[in-house]
């Protein structure tokens, strides 16, 4: 153990990536592949509900049939499905007891990000409640919640407690039919979170999840399903980081949103994946399907989302505004250096009536990186009266870098009005040197201009969660300007 | 304060500054004036330490220390302030924001503890009452959509908070009308104190009947050919550039 706990120190202090680290608990491991049989144990591993086997085996037969999706501007080695290990629980409890046993330069970081102590725990592998790898513990939250009759549980907890409510919603919104990866993940999903807020409730707490990928050779696969019923409020917080690995890790999620009448849903997300080395060596593989569905009259969902981790990125939050006067809006920032990719936008498919939607995106290019926005929007022909209005923003740093934008617009009726802005900038040396001359470093220069650049987008995360993505822009592109 | 001594300075190969001498002391006004192109930016912007150019011969010493050598940054948090003649846009930084960052930085570098939000606020309103700006200002980005006055009030603005030992003001004057020009000119005087001097670096001889220099200097192809009094500015008015050209000795 102690050479072990070395060589964990030796990877946190002698990488680039702060936040690589590694969690070392023994782990209850599928063996690597993929058949009926892994489906099968992971099942039974959980205890689940027969209907929810059934589900995973449909899926699994499915993705049988399915091929890798080969659209998105992004490159990456062909990834071996049978190699990867799809399940992966903690036997024991966190290696820590208190945060004085965690390493202090660690804790270091977690301070130059400003994050919260109890996040900082739960990051550190001390003691509290959060994703850890699969399993997911419980909540702290869960009485304030209980009290309101908001349910904020794992995945598997609201398998065994509520199988109703999942077999109702699970699904509803991305079907395993979707998207290989949407196959995938239905088929091999090991936990998650799931929120249900009831009619007329607002939640008293922003409901936040770190989710971590921890054991080697994992594959991850999160679930997420929001249900916020009539006139009810959530926001909903996920932040990410992940530890020093050599080979690309996949992580395909799924994250499921109902808002039904007069419902608002806020989701957000700080993504700060390990994204590889500057030479573009490991990091994470991110392929997620993330969609809402504004289900009833007046309903709203936003999406906003601050993009600074893997090594390839493929994630299109989507909207479905079905109900009459319902609003969706999507937010994003999207950093790639040294050689990341990231192929990201969003769909907003208006159905109902007066339907109406934005789309800000960002996209913060440096290094060799790709950034590419791929954006739908669609009015059906009787979505009467649908806006939309899409502005995206690209931001270069340096000239090896790219910037792309794939928008398609698809508009069924003539009353609708969809509207189409984007910009690419770069960095000047202008306001480099301005910045320079008032006494402000290179570093300190970058940070402020592209905070100022996403500053639209940051402002629409909570108060927390915005100081720590702004912090995470500037260290992501640390070293990216001579 | 600032000895510059036989700088010869060059962009892309092609010399602009062509052995230039200078001494500021504490407490003076300098006045260079100068026909387009003679180097006057140049001439800022190598004090500023702007790494597009190229310094190829000579000495540039500020309060003892060997200018050349520090990074513009670390001349900043020095005390040296430039005032611009074309003041970038950036978009998305409050100027509140954006001030309290540099101040912050400077203390930084000083040995100070950086100033509170509280703290900083009523800096900053101290100073907008001294130098007449409008409070709104500060909440907007940094000269994004400004007009060319608004520009050069919030240069001085930020160089009343930054409160600069030297600061170099290029073409401030230029495109402003009359009383955008007073703004300027009575912050710059407000500002003046005994153990700080400004450099003001101008075309015309107009910005010079609100801020009296106790120098003035004509630059010309990259060499100061003739000093004087605030005489000088007023003779250059009235006789052109032309005269100092015919005044200048052979081979400039």
């Amino acid at each position: 153990m102690k050479n072990d706990s070395d060589k964990i120190l030796q990877e946190v202090t002698g990488s680039d990536y702060k936040y690589g680290f590694y969690t070392d608990i023994e782990m209850d491991q599928a063996p690597p592949g993929l058949t009926e049989d892994t489906i099968r144990f992971i099942s039974a591993k959980k205890n689940e509900p027969e209907f929810m086997l059934e589900f995973r085996l449909k899926a699994f037969r499915h993705w049988q049939t399915l091929k890798e999706p080969e659209w998105a501007h992004v490159e990456y080695p062909p990834i071996n499905y049978q190699d990867l290990i799809y399940y992966s629980a903690p036997r024991k409890r966190p290696k820590y007891d208190s945060l004085e046993e965690v390493d202090p330069e660690l804790l270091e970081t977690f301070e130059k990000l400003g994050i919260p102590l109890d996040e900082q725990k739960s990051l550190a592998g001390v003691a509290v409640d959060a994703v850890m790898d699969s399993v997911s513990v419980g909540s702290t939250f869960k009485k304030t919640l209980g009290e309101h009759g908001v349910i904020f549980c794992s995945f598997s907890e609201a398998l065994q407690k509520h199988p109703e409510l999942i077999k109702k919603h699970m699904g509803s919104v991305v079907p395993y039919t979707d998207n290989f990866f949407a196959a995938l993940n239905s088929a091999v999903f090991s936990d998650g979170s799931f929120a249900y807020i009831p009619k007329g409730v607002r939640c008293p707490l922003e409901l936040s999840t770190y989710f971590r990928i921890n054991a080697a050779n994992t594959g991850q696969f999160e679930r997420t399903l929001i249900v916020a019923e009539e006139g009810s409020y959530v926001s909903y917080m996920e932040g990410c980081t992940a530890p020093i690995r050599d080979e690309h890790q996949l992580h395909a999620a799924i994250v499921e949103i109902i808002a039904h009448k007069d419902a608002e849903v806020k989701y957000s997300t700080v993504q700060n994946w390990w994204p590889g080395d500057k030479e573009g060596k490991g990091g994470v593989y991110n392929f997620v399907t993330k969609r809402g569905i504004c289900e009833g009259e007046h309903s709203k969902i936003s999406w906003t989302q601050v993009e600074t981790g893997s090594a390839v990125t493929w994630k299109y939050p989507s909207l479905i505004l079905r109900g009459d006067n319902s609003t969706g809006e999507f937010y994003s920032v999207a950093v790639t250096n040294n050689k990341q990719q990231a192929d990201t936008g969003t769909k907003m498919i208006h159905l109902g009536k007066n339907t109406r939607s934005t789309i800000i995106s960002k996209g913060i290019s440096a290094g060799r990186s790709n950034n590419s926005y791929r954006g739908l929007v669609k009015t059906s022909k009787k979505a009467e009266n649908a806006r939309n209005f899409s502005q995206c923003d690209s931001l270069l740093l340096g000239d090896q870098c790219g910037a792309h934008t794939f928008p398609y617009l698809d508009v069924g009726n003539r009353s609708s009005i969809v509207e189409h802005e984007a910009t690419t900038s770069k960095i000047s040396e202008d306001q480099l040197f301005y910045c320079l001359q008032r006494g402000i470093d290179m570093e300190g220069a970058i940070g402020l201009i592209v905070n100022g650049y996403a500053k639209e987008v940051l402002s629409k995360l909570p108060m927390e969660f915005a100081v720590e993505a702004q912090k995470l822009l500037s260290i992501s592109l640390e070293g990216s300007v001579g | 304060m600032l000895s510059i001594k036989n700088l010869s300075a060059s962009i892309n190969g092609k010399t602009i500054i062509k052995g230039l001498n200078l001494e500021v002391k504490e407490g003076e006004v300098h006045a260079i004036m100068g026909p387009n192109g003679s180097g006057k930016s140049t001439l800022a912007s190598v004090i500023a330490g702007r790494e597009t150019f190229d310094v190829d011969e000579g000495t540039v010493t500020y309060m003892g220390k060997d200018l050349l050598e520090l990074p513009a940054e670390t001349r900043a948090r020095e005390g040296i302030f430039l005032g611009f003649q074309y003041p970038v846009e950036i978009p998305g930084v409050s100027i509140a924001n954006f001030m309290r960052t540099a101040i912050n930085e400077k203390r930084k570098y000083l040995g100070l503890d950086p100033l509170t939000g509280a703290e900083f606020l009523r800096l900053m309103e101290e100073k907008k009452k001294m130098v007449d700006i409008q409070s709104k200002l500060t909440n907007r980005s940094v000269n994004e959509g400004f007009s060319g006055g608004e520009k050069k009030k919030n240069e001085i603005f930020q160089m009343a908070l930054l409160e600069p030992r030297l600061a170099i003001l290029d073409e401030t004057d230029s495109g402003l009308d009359i009383d955008a020009l007073k703004v300027v000119a009575n912050g710059v005087n407000k500002l003046r104190r005994p153990d700080n001097a400004t450099v003001v670096i101008t075309h015309y001889q107009r910005l010079l009947d609100y801020i009296t220099p106790d120098f003035v200097h004509v630059l010309y192809d990259g060499r100061i050919i003739k000093s004087g009094d605030k005489n000088l500015a007023l003779e250059l008015e009235e006789k052109g550039y032309e005269w100092v050209k015919k005044e200048a000795p052979a081979g400039v």
